[in-house]
C-alpha cells in the first residue's frame, strides 16, 4: 500500500484518509480482518501511537470493529461503506474543483470541460 | 489496544524524569538547567546541530557520566545498576570488536543481559542475510550499525537510548533500522533517538525535544507542532537554528 504522507501537515488525519480510502475502495473488503498497529505502522513508516490515533477515528466513524480477541475486522455494513465511499469522492472532486478555480475557470466550464473528457475517454475505450 | 493509548495525568506513565540538570566539562557547559519528563510507550527524537548537548544528555541518563548538579530518575532509580538492567544503549560509534563472529555477539549479549531476547534477534538477522558465522571485521560500517541495532532492540529493556542510529547509513539501512525500532515498539517502554537528520525520521516519532547550547528550546507532540507551526520537523529545525556561529553553519552545511 502507497501512503504518500506529507510530512508538512498532522500525520493521523493523513493516515485516516488513507486507510477509509482503502476500505471504501474495497482494498481492505468488507469483514476482513485488518493488519494490526504495530504492522500498519511499519508499513506506513509511522509512529505507532499516530496510525492507533487514525485507528480510533475510524472505529468512531463505524469503518471498523474492534473486538477484544480477534483484533479488528473492516465493518460488514454496507451502508457505512458507501457513506464514506461517497465522502471521499466527494472529497477529491472538491480539491480538483479547487485547483480549476485555481487556474481561473468558472462552474460552466469545468461542467464542459469535465464533459469532453469523458467523451475522449469513452471514444479511446470504443 | 487501550494499553497504546497514552493517558495524560497518570502518574503510572512517567519512565524518566530530569530536574536541573547541568554538566560542565572545563569552561564549557554542555548542558545547562535541563527539565524533562518523558512517558512510557512513545518514540522520542532528541534532535539539535552538532555540540548541542544530545550525546551528553544521553551518557548522563545512561550513567556513563555523572551530573553536576540536578537528577536524573528512570522509572525512580538514578542511573546506577538497576537502571542498566533497565536501559538499552546503542553508543554513536561502533564498539563490536573485530575478532567476533556474530555468535560471539550473541552469547556476548545473553551472558550480560538476561532480558535479551536471542530469538528475536537471530530471526532479524536472518531477514538482513546476516549468518551467525559471519565475522564482524570485513563488514562495512553500514552492516555493523545494523549489527549493534538489532542487538540493542532485542533487549526487552523499559528504555531504548539510540545515539545518531542513522548516521552515516544509505537509505535501504536506514529503512531497515526504522522499521526495526517500529516493528519492536512496546507500549511500556521509550525510545529516545538522537539525531541532526531528522527528515529521515520525523514520521516515526511521538515527540521532540529540541536542544541548542545544551538547553532544551522545545519539547512538543509531533503532530500538534505540524498543526500549530503549518510546516515539517525538518523545516521548522532549519528555521529554528539558522541563526548560528559560523562555525556551526559550516557543520550543518555539512550535515544537510
Amino acid at each position: 500500500m502507497k501512503w504518500n504522507i506529507d510530512e508538512s501537515l498532522p500525520i493521523w488525519p493523513q493516515l485516516y484518509s488513507r486507510l477509509s480510502a482503502g476500505i471504501a475502495a474495497r482494498r481492505f473488503p468488507p469483514g476482513s480482518r485488518l493488519p494490526s498497529v504495530r504492522e500498519l505502522a511499519a508499513d506506513a513508516g509511522v509512529n505507532p501511537n499516530t496510525m492507533q490515533r487514525a485507528l480510533t477515528e475510524l472505529e468512531m466513524k463505524g469503518l471498523i470493529v474492534t473486538n477484544r480477541t480477534a483484533g479488528r475486522n473492516v465493518c460488514m455494513d454496507q451502508m457505512i461503506i458507501n457513506a464514506v465511499r461517497q465522502e471521499e469522492a466527494e472529497r477529491k472532486i472538491g480539491n480538483m474543483l479547487k485547483s480549476m478555480e485555481e487556474l481561473g475557470y468558472r462552474d460552466e466550464e469545468i461542467r464542459r470541460m469535465i464533459e469532453d473528457v469523458l467523451q475522449d475517454r469513452r471514444g479511446e475505450e470504443g | 489496544m487501550e494499553m497504546m493509548e497514552t493517558k495524560k495525568g497518570q502518574g503510572g506513565r512517567e519512565l524518566l524524569k530530569i530536574e536541573a540538570l547541568s554538566k560542565s566539562f572545563g569552561k564549557k557547559k554542555a548542558l545547562c538547567d535541563v527539565n524533562l519528563s518523558l512517558e512510557k510507550g512513545r518514540i522520542v527524537g532528541l534532535l539539535g546541530p552538532n555540540g548541542s548537548g544530545k550525546t551528553t544528555l544521553i551518557k548522563l541518563i545512561n550513567g556513563l557520566l555523572r551530573p553536576d548538579t540536578g537528577s536524573i530518575q528512570i522509572e525512580g532509580y538514578a542511573p546506577g545498576p538497576e537502571t542498566k538492567a533497565m536501559i538499552s544503549y546503542l553508543p554513536d560509534r561502533v564498539y563490536t570488536a573485530d575478532w567476533m563472529r556474530v555468535k560471539d555477539l550473541l552469547k556476548l549479549f545473553s551472558d550480560f543481559y538476561k532480558d535479551f531476547r536471542s530469538e528475536r534477534a537471530k530471526e532479524m538477522l536472518r531477514s538482513l542475510g546476516i549468518s551467525e558465522k559471519d565475522r564482524i571485521r570485513p563488514m562495512s560500517k553500514g552492516t555493523r550499525e545494523k549489527v549493534q541495532l538489532v542487538m540493542v532492540m532485542s533487549r526487552d529493556a523499559r528504555l531504548y537510548l539510540l545515539d545518531e542510529p542513522i548516521g552515516g547509513v544509505d537509505p535501504a539501512a536506514r529503512d531497515f533500522i526504522l522499521r526495526t525500532i517500529l516493528t519492536n515498539y512496546s507500549p511500556d517502554s521509550t525510545v529516545l533517538i538522537s539525531t541532526h537528520l531528522i527528515s529521515d525520521i520525523e514520521k516515526t516519532l511521538d515527540e521532540v525535544i529540541f536542544l541548542k547550547e545544551g538547553r532544551v528550546v522545545l519539547k512538543d507532540g509531533v503532530d500538534h507542532l505540524r498543526e500549530t507551526e503549518g510546516k515539517s520537523l525538518d523545516t521548522l529545525f532549519r528555521d529554528m537554528f539558522s541563526v548560528l556561529p559560523e562555525e556551526n553553519i559550516l557543520e550543518a552545511k555539512d550535515v544537510f
